[in-house]
């Protein structure tokens, strides 16, 4: 009967189905595979730079490496940032991690706790590698487990048509200066304003990129041996001075839920006079609006300071998963990224500074805006202690939770940091 | 002829025995693709995350440890859960009765002879629309519209309704109000459209009956319009009710829970839990009392459909 051997299909099909369902975890658990024409290894290299490089320019990257490397093929798993860092998060538990892997320095610490990332101290090791090079590490318990491929730092945008028509004749360099020019030009009118803080506890990297720069500009720290210190007297005054300017009422409003890229849109839009971001908006900013005039410098610091100014950073940076077979030929892709004109490259594409100390991106001495922030990363030292610190995300957020109460008058500022440094000391604990 | 007989009787027999068989496995058959698809997608799932919540450092760590209900009872004792769930039964109430009052409103405009039928037909085009967007679009949408800057704060400003921009998702006092106004206009069509095919199921001999009883255009509304739709206004309001509190994407979208947690509702405060904390077992814990929670209400809708029935 047909429906009888209908009925006998579908059992089939269903019992199909649910062993490909069972099949389907056990293949992914290689992330990289043996090829059919013998010796061939393809790495899997997730990341979330392709999509913010121009299109084809890290497959072309990865093109000349397999040139250069007979027998490894490279396969780019890409998707945004924040889709990355989940796919990461659920392929460390799983263990299926991609054998390279993009990284946030703020990432780090939770995939070492889990396991999820090869220590590359022993692999630099293991291939004779000379480190001197690199600009940097990411390290914990004395081992590298990420490198910073490319920095993007986060100078002071200004815009300097505002700040002429507003009667500030230099850009800010103290915190006093700030106020002045932040209370010049909101005095605009026309919903003109500042400055911009965006607190979004739904990204809550506002609090690294600007709130704790104002501790960083000044040489100062939120951490004492490496433990969390935000009760210490620095962040208390920065603090207090980011509250001064909330009152004097020269932020932009909706500070509360702004997000990063809001922060971007009212500096484009010339509604803000000055911001903290990332020089990699110099792009978007310009095309968003090519008649903006804006400069960048560094953040001002305590009045009186003479020290070197921190400037904080984020990096493009990369792993090495633990549960790769192909470990060696995963730093190979590592090293060649790291390599002087590769990386020189890469930063040239992004608009970040390299990783690697010996490269220098071509657009530094072609465009104003690049050679000043390349100035002020140099006579200034790149600082993020967010990177390598566990729950990194929920440190900042615990952090907004109590900031926002006390810009809101709902508490004072000692207990503000006290409240936040309790948090960050149960969030060390684990 | 008799030896050929007694050959054939017990293979027919056993062609027989084969048919009944497969007739009795054929339903089985039938529901297999359906059976396995839940138990793959839902059932060990559901499973692994109660399993899940009963353990500390899962995932994170390979040898978690067993905890039993300590993560139950730390998030049924913790002031950000209570806060959560008040939040999210205001935005769940107020949300539910509002689709209901608009729709209702709407389907009664939508449904009157007072109106030619190519007016109705541009009104239930333009009334339909938030229905079409996506939530990602709303929430970019609404951002912008009540952004410091945005186009509701230049309406209300310029004709003097307000003194000065008001940061409507971003101020503790009015975010979560913001927030349910936002859920109320992206889902009130869905409500519309399903009220007016209730309103045109209705049999018009009612209401001429009740025209020549002499009742009044409210009273045949309360005695004849209402216990009409009854059936199908539970099923919706049940139904609205257990989709809202499960609302995460427009939240996170629009306020991430803030300003001053003032929008945090249960599905942020368990993402928050997973993919910020990394903690999982409490993450899960807390997903299996939404669980609970929508069991609850999934109950009490399959009760009304069968009433209805």
């Amino acid at each position: 009967m047909p429906k009888k051997y209908i009925a006998g299909l579908a059992v089939v099909a269903a019992t199909a189905l649910a062993l490909t369902g069972c099949g389907g975890g056990a293949a992914s658990t290689s992330s990289s595979s043996g090829g059919a024409g013998g010796g061939t290894v393809t790495l899997e290299f997730a990341q979330w730079w392709e999509p913010e490089l121009p299109a084809g320019a890290l497959r072309s990257i990865m093109d000349d490496f397999e040139a250069k490397n007979a027998g490894i093929k490279v396969k780019l798993i890409s998707g945004p940032y924040a889709a990355t860092k989940q796919t990461v998060v659920a392929a460390a538990a799983s263990g299926t991690m991609s054998d390279v892997v993009g990284l946030d320095g703020a990432w780090v610490s939770d995939f070492v706790k889990q396991g999820a990332l090869a220590n590359v101290s022993q692999l630099m090791s293991d291939a004779k590698y000379d480190d001197s090079q690199l600009a940097a590490q990411i390290k914990l318990n004395g081992n590298t487990y990420m490198i910073p491929v490319a920095n993007f730092v986060y100078p002071l945008f200004v815009n300097t048509d505002l700040l002429t028509k507003a009667g500030v004749t230099s850009v800010p360099t103290t915190r006093t200066e700030f106020t002045a020019a932040a209370t010049a030009l909101t005095k605009l009118g026309n919903n003109t304003s500042g400055w911009v803080l965006p607190l979004s506890t739904e990204n809550p990297n506002g609090i690294q990129n600007d709130v704790m720069s104002w501790v960083w500009a000044s040489g100062a720290s939120m951490l004492k041996d490496g433990k969390p210190d935000v009760t210490n007297s620095d962040v208390k005054s920065a603090a207090t001075y980011i509250k001064s300017l909330y009152d004097a009422k020269v932020i932009s409003p909706g500070s509360f839920t702004m997000q990063e890229q809001d922060k971007v849109n009212e500096f484009t839009n010339g509604r803000v006079g000055m911001m903290i971001d990332s020089l990699a908006h110099v792009g978007l900013i310009r095309k968003n609006n090519p008649n903006l005039k804006f400069a960048v410098a560094a953040i001002p610091a305590v009045d009186g300071f003479s020290g070197q100014r921190g400037l904080p950073y984020a990096s493009w940076g990369i792993g090495i998963a633990a549960n790769s077979k192909h470990q060696p030929e995963a730093f190979k892709l590592v090293q060649y990224l790291m390599s002087q004109d590769v990386n020189a490259k890469i930063s040239s594409l992004a608009h970040g500074f390299p990783g690697n100390k010996t490269s220098t991106p071509d657009y530094v001495s072609s465009d104003a805006i690049y050679k000043a922030a390349f100035d002020i990363y140099k006579s200034g030292t790149p600082a993020n202690e967010f990177t390598g610190l566990p729950v990194a995300e929920q440190l900042m957020r615990d952090f907004d939770d109590q900031f926002q109460l006390y810009l809101d008058g709902k508490q004072s500022v000692d207990d503000a940091l006290t409240k936040a440094q309790a948090a960050w000391v149960k969030d060390f604990a684990g | 002829m008799s030896g050929l007989k007694t050959a054939t009787k017990p293979s027919a027999r056993a062609a027989g025995t084969r048919s009944q068989l497969l007739g009795k496995l054929a339903p089985y058959g039938y529901v297999a693709p359906t059976v396995v698809l839940m138990v793959v997608l839902m059932l060990i799932p559901i499973v692994m995350v109660l399993g899940y919540s009963l353990m500390d450092n899962v995932i994170m760590k390979k040898n978690p440890q067993f905890v039993g209900f300590a993560h139950y009872i730390d998030i049924l004792t913790s002031d950000s859960f209570h806060g959560a769930v008040v939040n999210t039964l205001f935005f769940t109430g107020a949300s539910v009765i509002a689709h209901l009052v608009i729709g209702l409103v709407f389907a009664l405009l939508l449904n009157t002879d007072l109106l030619g039928n190519r007016t109705k037909a541009v009104f239930r085009m333009i009334y339909i629309l938030p229905w079409l967007f996506t939530v990602a679009i709303i929430a970019i949408l609404w951002r912008l519209l009540l952004a410091p800057n945005g186009v509701v704060n230049y309406v209300l400003t310029s004709s003097h309704l307000i003194g000065s921009q008001i940061a409507w998702l971003a101020e503790p006092q009015y975010a979560l109000l913001a927030v349910t106004f936002i859920n109320i206009w992206s889902g009130y069509p869905f409500y519309m459209t399903s009220l007016l095919a209730g309103l045109q199921g209705i049999p018009t001999e009612l209401f001429e009956a009740a025209k020549v009883d002499g009742a009044n255009p409210l009273q045949r509304f309360v005695s004849i319009t209402l216990p009409q739709l009854r059936p199908i206004v539970i099923s919706m309001a049940l139904l609205d009710f257990i989709w809202t509190t499960q609302q995460f994407a427009l939240i996170w979208m629009t306020t991430g829970g803030g300003p001053l947690n003032t929008t945090e509702m249960l599905s942020t405060f368990t993402y928050k839990l997973a993919f910020s904390r990394y903690q999982f077992g409490s993450a899960s814990a807390s997903a299996a009392i939404v669980l609970v929670i929508s069991l609850v209400l999934a109950f009490f809708y399959v009760r009304a459909q069968k009433a209805r029935d």
